[in-house]
């Protein structure tokens, strides 16, 4: 399959009074035509960053790309002036942001939105922009576009102004969509609605999505590979079933621990990781997950973990794959959904050195 | 709409009413009358003057003539200037303070933007210092000392602008400048805030990721936000500036209203102080009813109560 977007070893870093933040800590991955990436993590764990630099979005300064490459269709983003962005952004990539009661234009109509994106990408008249707009409302599901399309924002719905949110996005056939937790903020029942409405149109318009979220049932739903982040590094990625049925990675077992299940019906408390992110402003020594994780070795605070892969298209940074390292059991709760996958190595390959 | 402006216009003639009243007797609680002088006059003479000018009558007498009498627009004749009625002082002085004011509410809400929105977009910058500079010297420095700078270097020194009097355009430059620097600076800093505040919304990168570019994100989706606490001050500050300056009108001796509001009340000039303060409340008044016209107009989560709900 072709690739239609990979991110090389990015570093970026935000210079704030009390030092530099390195918030991307060498985040390597890469995204097909078609295909639909998850990333997760916890608040702080560098997913939206490295989503948003894939945009140059962040703001520069105080963000800074420090090192590494965002390579789109084969062409590098770093280098890239903001007017060279202003061709990419909207047209080549959108993004949906995490809140639609805030990102929208409070007294633009919704309409103008979606129009700005045509004119300024597909080069519309004004006349041809509006029918367009009206048949992306419609295209999002939202009743009534004739009408809806002369409202205000505060007219809406947050589900209806998260489709409108949808329809600026894909306004101009983007070729790869950033959605930054576009559930979070809406209710159960819209979620999976917007899910449904993203997974419907991605395959009509076959377009890549990177889904950022920090809900794993989300991830279950849409995705096709999960990369988990912790402290501005990928953990582990793989594809769903690799991460839901065979995860190596102890963070992964946390956080898949943490998960409420409706099998789980016996009296045992959710799971939780204790403690809290570390500092990056000065990442520690060794692991960044050492001083939380329960199965942390003495080499956990000394060095960083290599990269080692389990299959074809699974990816964990964690010494337990070491051959030397002790055999240990994951938590209860995800032992009893690992299952054995045909596609596993029988060994664990290294495939990076640890820095 | 009609019914909203219509039911605001109501409010304010109770307002008005409101403001007439609490001056009227506020004023005549004020020890003195209008012939209070040095030379005390014999007690006859005071006795005709009251009799003439209605001061003799009961206070409800008097305050049911005066109203009536602003209810016909007629403020009455003034006790000090013998042969001018007020409405004779305040259409004379008011056409002068009006073009004077809104040359300076032009000057001030023109640079004001144009300096706040430069020290937003270049937020921590020098072009933001400069123009930060520039607004603290404007609300430090008082505006007789502005004036008094104006008129010793561009009029005397540079010979660019007369110096005072009003007769031609060239005339009520300096004096607009001086009247304008305060709320210039103040319009601003309101802006810079106000920009700062709106760039850092969430559909400002909204914008931006859709590719827009910097220009159009300020143009379209910034500035149009940014407005309302500039549109909010707009309101007292044209009536005050409207209604002309006692100070700068007198340090560029142009023939304004700004000098009844303060010679009226040192004379109990009784017809005159309830003229201008009247005079005054109308354009208060209808400068607050178009602030809240224009909130609208902007803004279309701010509904008009009695306006039609959303189409």
């Amino acid at each position: 399959m072709e690739k239609i977007l990979e991110v090389k070893d990015l570093e970026v870093s935000f210079q704030t009074y009390g030092g530099s933040v390195k918030a991307v800590r060498g985040v390597s991955f890469d995204l097909h035509k078609g295909e639909t990436l998850a990333i997760v993590g916890e608040s702080g764990s560098g997913k939206s960053v490295t989503s948003q630099t894939i945009m140059k979005l962040i703001p520069m300064p105080p963000g800074k790309i420090t090192g590494g490459q965002i390579l789109f269709n084969g062409d590098d983003i770093v280098p890239k002036t903001e007017k060279q962005m202003e061709k990419i952004r909207g047209k080549e990539i959108s993004m949906i942001f995490q809140d639609p009661m805030t990102s929208l234009n409070p007294t633009m109509k919704i309409g103008t939105q979606i129009m700005e994106g045509l004119i300024k990408h597909q080069n519309m008249s004004k006349q041809a922009a509006k029918t367009r707009a009206v048949e992306l409302l419609n295209l999002v599901g939202i009743p009534m576009p004739e009408r809806r399309v002369n409202q205000y924002p505060h007219e809406f719905s947050g589900g209806m102004r998260q489709r409108a949110m949808i329809a600026i996005a894909l306004a101009a056939n983007p070729k790869l969509l950033i959605a930054d937790e576009p559930t979070t903020a809406l209710d159960v029942t819209i979620q999976a609605q917007i899910l449904d409405l993203m997974k419907d149109l991605q395959s009509k318009m076959d377009t890549s999505i990177i889904f950022i979220t920090h809900d794993l049932g989300v991830v279950a739903n849409v995705a096709d590979r999960v990369a988990v982040m912790y402290a501005g590094q990928i953990v582990e990625m793989g594809t769903v079933d690799e991460i839901f049925y065979d995860p190596r990675h102890p963070y992964t077992w946390g956080l898949l621990a943490s998960m409420p299940s409706l099998d789980n019906d016996n009296k045992a408390e959710l799971a939780a990781i204790p403690g809290t992110p570390p500092d990056l402003t000065n990442p520690p020594k060794g692991d960044a997950f050492a001083a939380r994780n329960q199965y942390a070795l003495a080499i956990d605070f000394e060095e960083e973990p290599p990269m080692y892969q389990i299959s074809e298209t699974h990816f964990a940074k964690t010494w337990l794959l070491h051959p030397d390292a002790p055999k240990v059991e994951p938590p209860e709760a995800v032992k009893n959904r690992m299952r054995q996958l045909s596609s596993t190595f029988d060994q664990a390959v290294l495939v990076k050195e640890g820095k | 709409m009609a019914k909203y402006i219509g039911k605001r216009l109501l409010y304010m003639l109770i307002s008005l009413w409101l403001i007439i009243t609490a001056t009227f007797f506020f004023m005549r609680i004020a020890p003195g009358n209008p012939f209070t002088s040095e030379k005390q006059l014999p007690p006859e003479i005071e006795a005709n003057l009251n009799a003439h000018y209605g001061l003799d009558k009961p206070w409800y007498a008097q305050y049911g003539d005066y109203l009536l009498k602003v209810v016909k627009w007629d403020f009455g004749p003034s006790f000090k200037y013998k042969s001018q009625t007020v409405n004779d002082l305040i259409s004379e002085g008011f056409p002068v303070s009006f073009i004077l004011g809104m040359e300076a509410i032009l000057l001030a809400v023109a640079f004001g933007l144009i300096l706040g929105i430069i020290a937003a977009l270049k937020h921590n910058k020098w072009q933001d210092y400069t123009a930060m500079i520039i607004a603290v010297a404007g609300i430090s420095v008082p505006s007789f000392i502005m004036a008094t700078f104006l008129q010793y270097f561009l009029a005397i020194k540079m010979g660019i602008f007369p110096v005072a009097r009003f007769e031609t355009f060239m005339h009520t430059v300096l004096p607009a400048l001086a009247l304008a620097s305060t709320p210039m600076a103040f319009i601003a800093r309101l802006t810079r805030s106000s920009m700062l505040e709106v760039m850092s919304n969430d559909y400002i990168k909204t914008a931006k990721a859709k590719g827009l570019s910097q220009g159009v994100i300020t143009v379209k989706h910034a500035i149009r936000n940014a407005l309302l606490p500039v549109v909010t001050y707009m309101g007292p500050l044209t009536a005050g500036i409207l209604t002309g300056s006692f100070v700068i009108e007198r340090i560029f001796g142009i023939p304004g209203l700004g000098a009844h509001f303060v010679t009226s009340i040192t004379n109990r000039d009784y017809t005159v102080i309830m003229g201008v303060t009247v005079f005054y409340s109308i354009i208060l008044l209808a400068s607050i009813l178009l602030v809240d016209i224009a909130y609208g107009i902007i803004d279309p989560r701010i509904k008009l109560a009695g306006g039609k709900k959303g189409e």
